[in-house]
């Protein structure tokens, strides 16, 4: 018999219960919750008169709502604050393992302070009313998005009803170059897939190029992994992984440590496993990245140029290039590195871990932001991250520069608090979705990494980081 | 859970490949409490030309005649025709909401994205999954023929067109048999509540640092 596959062996540690036809019901073991997804599901229970199973699996935050600045002031916006007050009032009736309400020293991105607290560990089913939830299979936890339906079926039974998905496996190997991130990797490999190449699967990564990145690193892969399609994104955990780990609020401590390491080192791939797909990539061919269009996967090289439609023969492929062209003001065979910037985004669950911010200052240090800007922020992925970067001095890199530096949330990834873009303005992102109106209706959407981003905010237009 | 058996509904041909559920239901529509009332801000970017905001009413927002849902034609659709990969992105249930509210009960395309597949069962809505070929001569009839209508029949997994043509579809069993009897997914889950306990205290015993 062959051997298992690390998602084989995640999911068969967790089943339930199995229908004659394959339907399953899956053990959870961690319930992330924000306040836009979850105020249907917490009346849902109430009104049949149920209780959460295990309030201590769930860890809680505002995070899509919350304003980045003048904290003082509130939330502004009173459908936003009633919704952010809703999840108040549902926690407190409820309990749950962790929560930071608004204003907490450690509120954040609901993404980052799950792993920075240690309440994401190897091994470990994790679940989200948030696509992003990928963004945790970078310790080699099952961890995907659900709906609110869901959301409330797994508060009241600890399990989710679910199908087993097929396995892909995208191998990145080689070494990447200087200033070539993790960003670029999932960039490219969603380019390279498609954003529907991943529908049906999970996807492990792997190869040199994985295992030789940082565990911020391996998150944002992760994170993106819902962009190519596949609800989860996994990587076998390490020697990095445990140490990331050891010492975290939530982790285990003292005997369990030692039997939880022993464990997460049996979560790897067997050298037998089949996969149903394998995808490979090498990491020196992989350049910096950037999104033209208004999907993840209309995505280039930093050298290349803005397609042309006439030249593509699908007539489905050659329409989303017209439409996306016509959305994003482009006109065809334009060098990315002539499109021009009013915006730039330093954030979101993809992009605002402390990696991430020291990546950026280290292009920002000592140079300013183009006069053409209108507005540069850095938006850190929690408290954690911002007294930490801070603690550095990354801030005043940052402010010296010319960026704003704000308070933890999604903020302009999403755009549904007061950050946002107006119509027909342009942004360099370091976020997830270049979809359109995603950061404010009619804005246009740049994915990049952050070092891109910063470059591109010094000179006023998207440049390769690596000349800089 | 709505139950769905049997429909006879006018099609509405939305052509565009990779529709994100932002384009469904941007966000600033996400700030309700509330599961209902989503269906007049259903493709809100593309269905009228001012900004959309939670609570407006919309029954005198100027219209984008442009956008398909807006032609008289197509008013009372209940049978959405997609194209490829519909309902990626987010997996905001809002977006399921917001066309269930609008009206439709059934969607037909190539593929879907994998959570929002999922959300329309929880909602008592059917994603079809039909081949290229057939959606794309779906596409063309219903363009070509006012009050386009087809009949969707789950017991049978049948879709029939006007000219009496049939295609069938497929469907899981759990899945079928859920939505046809419009059946409560906790109740069901509930029944095995004891082999949830059973698992729980095995899972504990080999890794109590989930149970700290």
């Amino acid at each position: 018999m062959a051997g298992k596959t690390l998602y084989d062996k995640l999911w068969d540690s967790h089943v339930v219960h199995e229908d004659a036809d394959g339907t399953c019901l899956i053990y959870i073991d961690r319930h992330l919750v924000h306040e836009v997804t979850s105020p249907q599901a917490f009346e849902g229970l109430r009104l049949a008169g149920r209780k959460p199973w295990r309030a201590d699996t769930l860890v809680a935050n505002p995070d899509h709502n919350t304003p980045t600045k003048d904290w003082e002031k509130g939330i502004e916006d009173p459908i936003s604050r009633l919704q952010v007050e809703t999840l108040d009032s549902n926690i407190k009736e409820t309990g749950a393992l962790v929560y930071f309400p608004f204003k907490h020293a450690n509120q954040g991105i609901i993404h980052v302070i799950g792993p920075e607290n240690g309440t994401t560990l190897p091994g470990m089913t994790v679940v989200c009313g948030d696509s992003h939830t990928s963004t945790h299979g970078a310790f080699g936890a099952l961890a995907h998005g659900i709906g609110t339906s869901e959301v409330e079926h797994v508060m009241a039974t600890q399990t989710l009803i679910a199908k087993k998905s097929k396995r892909l496996l995208v191998r990145v190997d080689g070494e990447l170059g200087v200033g070539v991130t993790a960003k670029d990797v999932a960039l490219a490999v969603i380019g390279k897939i498609g954003t529907a190449g991943g529908n049906g699967f999970a996807i492990e990564f792997g190869g040199e190029v994985i295992r030789a990145l940082s565990m911020e690193g391996r998150m944002t892969i992760c994170n993106m992994a819902i962009e190519a399609g596949a609800r989860a994104g996994i990587i076998a955990p390490d020697a990095k992984t445990a140490e990331y780990l050891k010492g975290r609020q939530y982790a285990p401590k003292a005997a369990d440590w030692d039997k939880a390491v022993a464990y997460w080192n049996t979560l790897a791939t067997d050298a037998d496993a089949v996969f149903d797909s394998v995808v490979e990539l090498k990491g020196a061919e992989i350049a910096p990245q950037v999104t033209w269009g208004t999907s993840p996967e209309q995505v280039l090289p930093i050298n290349g140029r803005v397609p042309d439609p006439a030249q593509e023969q699908d007539a489905t492929k050659r329409t989303s290039i017209e439409n996306a062209l016509k959305y994003m003001g482009l006109t065809a065979n334009t060098p990315i590195e002539d499109i021009k910037l009013d915006k730039i985004f330093i954030g979101s669950c993809t992009n605002s871990r402390i990696e991430d911010l020291r990546a950026a200052a280290v292009v920002a240090k000592g140079k300013k932001v183009a006069s053409s800007i209108q507005l540069a922020m850095v938006v850190p992925g929690s408290g954690q991250v911002k007294r930490m970067a801070e603690a550095e001095g990354l801030d005043k890199i940052f402010t010296e520069a010319g960026f704003e530096w704000r308070e933890p949330g999604c903020s302009m990834c999403l755009a549904m608090n007061a950050d946002r873009l107006s119509p027909g303005e342009r942004c360099a992102s370091t976020s997830n979705r270049n979809f359109e109106g995603r950061q404010g209706q009619g804005g246009r959407t740049h994915l990049v990494s952050p070092a891109m981003a910063v470059a591109a905010a010094i000179a006023g237009h998207f440049v390769d980081v690596r000349s800089v | 859970m709505k139950a769905f058996t049997q429909l006879n509904g006018l099609a509405c041909p939305i052509d565009r490949a990779n529709i994100d559920t932002d384009a469904i239901i941007p966000k600033q529509f996400l700030k309700s409490i509330k599961r209902s009332g989503f269906g007049p801000y259903l493709f809100d970017e593309w269905r009228y030309k001012d900004h959309g905001e939670p609570g407006m009413d919309c029954t005198n927002r100027p219209l984008n005649s442009d956008f398909v849902l807006n032609q008289p034609r197509y008013k009372g659709a209940q049978i959405m025709l997609a194209r490829e990969n519909f309902g990626c992105g987010s997996s905001r249930e809002h977006a399921p909401w917001a066309i269930e509210d609008y009206g439709f009960r059934v969607i037909i395309a190539p593929s879907y994205a994998d959570i929002f597949f999922n959300n329309c069962y929880k909602n008592g809505m059917l994603p079809i999954v039909a081949s290229h070929a057939v959606v794309d001569k779906l596409f063309k009839e219903c363009e070509a023929t006012a009050g386009y209508s087809l009949n969707v029949d789950l017991t049978s997994q049948t879709v029939t067109l006007p000219s009496g043509e049939t295609f069938t579809f497929d469907i899981h069993p759990t899945s079928k048999h859920n939505l046809l009897n419009g059946l409560d997914e906790i109740g069901l889950t509930l029944l095995h509540a004891d082999k949830i306990k059973a698992f729980e205290g095995k899972h504990k015993a080999a890794q109590p640092w989930l149970f700290a």
